[in-house]
């Protein structure tokens, strides 16, 4: 990253960051912090893509209701990732099957992409960080 | 080491930034004496930042950082302010930074 | 009583589930937490093993920890107990020893 700084615009080179969430919420710290370093990368101006495969399909389920396990509730958070100017949500088609859940479940628009797709898309990353 | 902001009738515990430990601290006095203690007078344009941080953080959950604050005071407030001149004047120490201290919200993610 | 067994992966993401399912006996409890909420749902991979597991054996779900994962007790298999916080001191005061599968 010695050539790209937050703040630069223009000269710098444009990467594609691919941020991949396989983790559900809550159980585990991953999906919050992978979160927080999309909201601080943001300031880069990067290319950003956030993929959600597997349980990672589940965080981004509607109707989270945190407060009796003592937890943040940070999925009305997604909602704020177009002002961070991310707009590129994937979800895997085969994940979503494989629980059950439609799009119409999610609480952000998202892409729904199969398998193959999705690969593809990875393979195209300049640097791909999973959580 | 705990630190605290006295209000006239109660203290309220704050961290070594001296962002409000507990969000639900909050008042409107808060806001007042924390400026004060940073000799700013809080007048209607704070405010309508202050109002505006506080309705951000509870519909996303997040203290938006600078430029999203910017971004998102222009669509609302108009561009003339919605630019880093008018906020930086209203919050010297850093808009977003500021402002969500005042606004009882933990810094910003993003913002270092 | 029996033993309670509780288990806090999600099926569809870790084994942990099928292995406690395996190796418990009928008539014992189960009580699903954390993410293995996830493997009570009725519409998931995972759904017809745990079925087939509630039909000789008490599952539970811990409720706090379905409702931060945005899903409602009409949406877990039939036969599950949603239990809250003082049930699941109840259950663990009713059985004889906790057997935990983390």
């Amino acid at each position: 990253m010695s050539d790209t700084q937050a703040g630069e615009g223009g000269n710098s080179k444009v990467r594609r960051f691919m941020f991949v969430n396989r983790k559900a919420p809550y159980g585990t710290i991953y999906a919050l912090e992978a979160l927080e370093v999309v909201l601080i990368g943001a300031a880069f101006d990067q290319d950003v893509s956030l993929v959600f495969v597997d349980d990672g399909v589940y965080q981004l389920k509607k109707g989270q209701q945190t407060k009796d396990i003592g937890q943040k509730n940070f999925s009305p958070t997604y909602r704020a990732l177009g002002d961070y100017d991310i707009e590129k949500l994937y979800v895997e088609r085969e994940s979503l099957q494989a629980r059950g859940l439609a799009p119409d479940d999610l609480l952000v628009p998202v892409r729904v992409l199969g398998s193959a797709e999705l690969g593809v898309l990875m393979e195209e990353q300049d640097v791909v960080l999973s959580f | 080491m705990t630190a605290s902001v006295a209000l006239k009738d109660k203290e309220v515990a704050v961290d070594e930034e001296g962002y409000l430990v507990n969000l639900a601290d909050w008042n409107e006095d808060v806001a007042r004496t924390m400026a004060a203690d940073d000799s700013i007078a809080l007048t209607d344009n704070h405010w309508e930042v202050i109002n505006f941080l506080r309705d951000y953080y509870a519909e996303y959950q997040v203290a938006p950082a600078i430029r999203v604050l910017t971004k998102a005071i222009g669509k609302k407030l108009g561009p003339e302010k919605g630019n880093s001149k008018y906020l930086y004047e209203l919050f010297p120490y850093g808009p977003a930074k500021q402002a969500c201290r005042y606004a009882g919200l933990p810094k910003p993610t993003g913002c270092i | 009583m029996t033993v309670l067994h509780t288990t806090n992966k999600s099926p569809l993401q870790t084994r942990d589930l099928q292995s406690c399912l395996r190796l418990t006996r009928p008539g014992c409890g189960i009580l699903l937490l954390e993410d293995a909420v996830y493997g009570a749902l009725k519409s998931t991979e995972a759904s017809e093993m745990l079925a087939e597991a509630a039909k000789d054996r008490r599952i539970y779900v811990l409720g706090p920890d379905l409702a931060a994962r945005g899903f409602t007790p009409e949406e877990l298999i039939a036969g599950v107990t949603v239990v809250d916080y003082g049930g699941f001191v109840d259950l663990v005061a009713e059985h004889h020893h906790v057997q935990a599968w983390v």
